[in-house]
């Protein structure tokens, strides 16, 4: 594989490694007909994203080689997202002196080498070991999603700036009567009653898309999507939104000619039974951000006594990493699944990994001929 | 018992946002009083503190467009909540370009002190964002523990030089030494000085000035006979005072402290309607 990045589009590549780097510790990197892909998944497998980079994006992109082995088939890889990172690491540096990036995959050295051609002539050559590795691809359908929305970046941007940086998950509700909500997401017990809870409003007409055919209420992880976001909005593409019931993953999207990236996030199942105050409040916190502009004024008496919510027995959460191999239909596994409601469980075990069900049975004796263990010494390996 | 307040100029918003910044900057939990004119911060000098205190008064009037706050009875007409002042200082931050700020006192699962704020969007609608800050509704019997603490009977009174200055020398002491030993006299001399085993470090600020305290309770009497030359010291916290100096967002217009020799420095900060008393025990 070869392929060679000039201009703008060098800074738009090191954008996408940032944004890459909030998601996983190793970007899988597979030159396709289509284009050159990356991609990443967390480490809980409740995230993914995907930068697919169309042939048009590169002045020349050879995406295997004519002498390659008949069959090798075909040619994948991952390396450390640290040492890929450190690469692009200052975009200002990427954007003042590097005219030409070119990236080759040497299978002979085993070495993937990214070659910053700067100003002055000057050449910085990164020769990055890789492991070969099976294809990445998370099990989603932007057409099974009921929900779409469709926003300028600078919206959502704008948005979820005024959460802390130490939320770890956002609750995004949509309603068809054309509100869009944003809000912090609580654990109960450990943080309701010392945490601020933020909460914002969007109306429809600020959205360039709003199809919402009933009130639905996601959560998800906010590291990742501000991630997207940050590159989202320095390609000034708008975002679309593919969301479903609670548990059903959300897809973000940006589609262009040269460039098609998705990001794939874990939503928490079962709102109404994480949290009792959650459930028990939010009709109450939009109330009250909806009557911004009226002037009655709120007569509560405080209850001096903190209520306590109610204490559901917490069983230990399934594995998030793999489903287990021998799952009839993974739809079904993916509905159906009581344990995952347990409230009070951390939240990244809340979050179902969904998206890697089908890949992983169909391929499984391929890519895992024994346990999961065995995948992981295999990583390890490589590194040396 | 009510609470509803409500902020539409950016220069009075800025101004209170910068007060809650200097507050949060200096406690992690304070009390906020409310009454029908005035907005208390305080922080009681319980040991748990470290033995300081705070009080922080502020006049509504030159803050908010809309003030209605209704106490537990008529003739109790205050509210008592415990704060986080961070969250706060958080909350006011996301208002910086805010049209309007409405801060209430809501129960949402738990009291919460809710900050709404109206940004300008694209849309006809505006744009709300609120937070719900939790608080503790403090009872009526425990409101005893947030007197205002009275002036100490003081050994000297001295303007402080400008705050910045002193902020960049203890700064820089702070490397050297955890405690700082601030001295005075009624000449208007004051001494920052550190003292380890390996160094001494004496900064001078000469004509300061002492302020005229009007004797009240005979507590003049003791300045009075004092020789104007000789020096009154305290030994204190070098952290505690680097907090108040570089936690100040409000340029005060008079800084002053009050120094009883071996026991506490009182410190006044005044910026026309607030005004910010900070006291910091001696150390042994």
């Amino acid at each position: 594989m070869k392929c060679i990045v000039t201009g703008g589009n060098v800074k738009a590549l090191g954008k996408a490694v940032h944004s890459l780097s909030r998601i996983g510790d190793e970007v899988y990197i597979e030159p396709l007909q289509e284009g050159l892909s990356l991609r990443a998944v967390n480490a809980s497998r409740s995230a993914y994203a995907c930068f697919l980079f169309a042939p048009l994006f590169f002045q020349h992109y050879v995406p295997v080689e004519s002498k390659s082995v008949p069959d090798a088939g075909p040619v994948r890889c991952k390396v450390l997202m640290k040492s890929f990172l450190t690469v692009f690491r200052s975009l200002s540096l990427l954007e003042k002196t590097v005219e030409k990036c070119l990236i080759s995959l040497r299978f002979c050295a085993s070495m993937l080498r990214v070659q910053l051609h700067c100003r002055y002539g000057v050449v910085k050559t990164h020769d990055l070991s890789f492991q070969e590795c099976e294809s990445l691809q998370a099990v989603f359908d932007t057409e099974q999603c009921t929900h779409t929305l469709r926003a300028p970046p600078r919206l959502l941007v704008d948005a979820v700036v005024h959460f802390p940086l130490t939320l770890a998950e956002v609750t995004m509700g949509a309603s068809p009567g054309g509100k869009v909500s944003f809000r912090s997401y609580l654990e109960e017990e450990t943080e309701a009653g010392r945490t601020m809870v933020t909460e914002l409003c969007l109306s429809e007409d600020e959205f360039q898309v709003f199809h919402v055919k009933q009130e639905t209420q996601v959560t998800f992880c906010l590291k990742e999507f501000r991630g997207l976001l940050s590159f989202a909005e320095s390609s000034n593409l708008p975002l679309n939104i593919h969301f479903d019931i609670p548990g059903r993953p959300a897809i973000f999207t940006l589609e262009d000619p040269l460039l098609e990236v998705h990001l794939v996030l874990a939503t928490l199942s079962e709102p109404d039974s994480h949290s009792s105050q959650m459930t028990s409040c939010t009709p109450k916190a939009v109330a009250s951000a909806y009557d911004f502009t009226s002037d009655d004024i709120d007569a509560y008496m405080i209850a001096m006594e903190t209520t306590c919510a109610g204490t559901e027995g917490a069983s230990p959460s399934p594995s998030p990493t793999f489903p287990t191999p021998h799952a009839s239909s993974d739809t079904e596994d993916l509905d159906s699944d009581p344990e995952g409601t347990v409230p009070g469980t951390p939240p990244q075990k809340k979050f179902r990994s969904l998206f890697f069900g089908s890949v992983l049975n169909q391929s499984q004796t391929l890519m895992y001929p024994g346990s999961g263990q065995e995948v992981l010494a295999e990583d390890s390996e490589g590194e040396s | 018992m009510r609470f509803r307040a409500k902020i539409a100029d950016i220069g009075c918003l800025n101004h209170f946002t910068r007060m809650i910044n200097t507050i949060a900057k200096l406690t992690k939990t304070c009390t906020l009083r409310l009454t029908v004119d005035k907005l208390y911060f305080i922080l009681s000098d319980k040991v748990a503190n470290g033995g300081v205190g705070m009080w922080c008064e502020l006049s509504q009037g030159n803050f908010f467009d809309e003030f209605q706050m209704e106490g537990v009875a008529a003739e109790h007409n205050e509210i008592y909540l415990e704060l986080t002042p961070e969250n706060l200082s958080r909350a006011l931050k996301t208002a910086q370009n805010a049209k309007a700020v409405k801060i209430k006192l809501t129960n949402k699962n738990c009291p919460c002190l809710t900050v709404a704020v109206e940004l300008p969007s694209l849309s006809s609608s505006s744009r709300v964002v609120t937070h719900d800050i939790p608080v503790g509704v403090i009872p009526r019997k425990l409101w005893k523990d947030f007197r205002e603490p009275a002036v100490p009977d003081f050994d000297v009174s001295i303007y402080l030089p400008v705050l910045k200055t002193m902020k960049n020398i203890v700064e820089r002491m702070k490397n050297l030494s955890d405690s700082i030993v601030m001295e005075a006299n009624l000449n208007g001399d004051m001494n920052l000085k550190i003292e380890t085993e390996l160094v001494s470090v004496t900064t001078h600020f000469k004509e300061l000035g002492n302020p005229p305290w009007v004797s009240e309770n005979g507590s003049q009497g003791s300045t009075q006979e004092r020789d104007p030359e000789s020096m009154v010291e305290a030994r204190i916290d070098i952290k505690k005072l680097l907090q108040l100096l570089a936690g100040q967002q409000v340029n005060p217009t008079k800084a002053l402290c009050n120094i009883v020799s071996k026991r506490i420095v009182h410190f006044i900060l005044l910026h026309d309607d607030v005004s910010l008393q900070y006291f910091i025990p001696a150390l042994a």
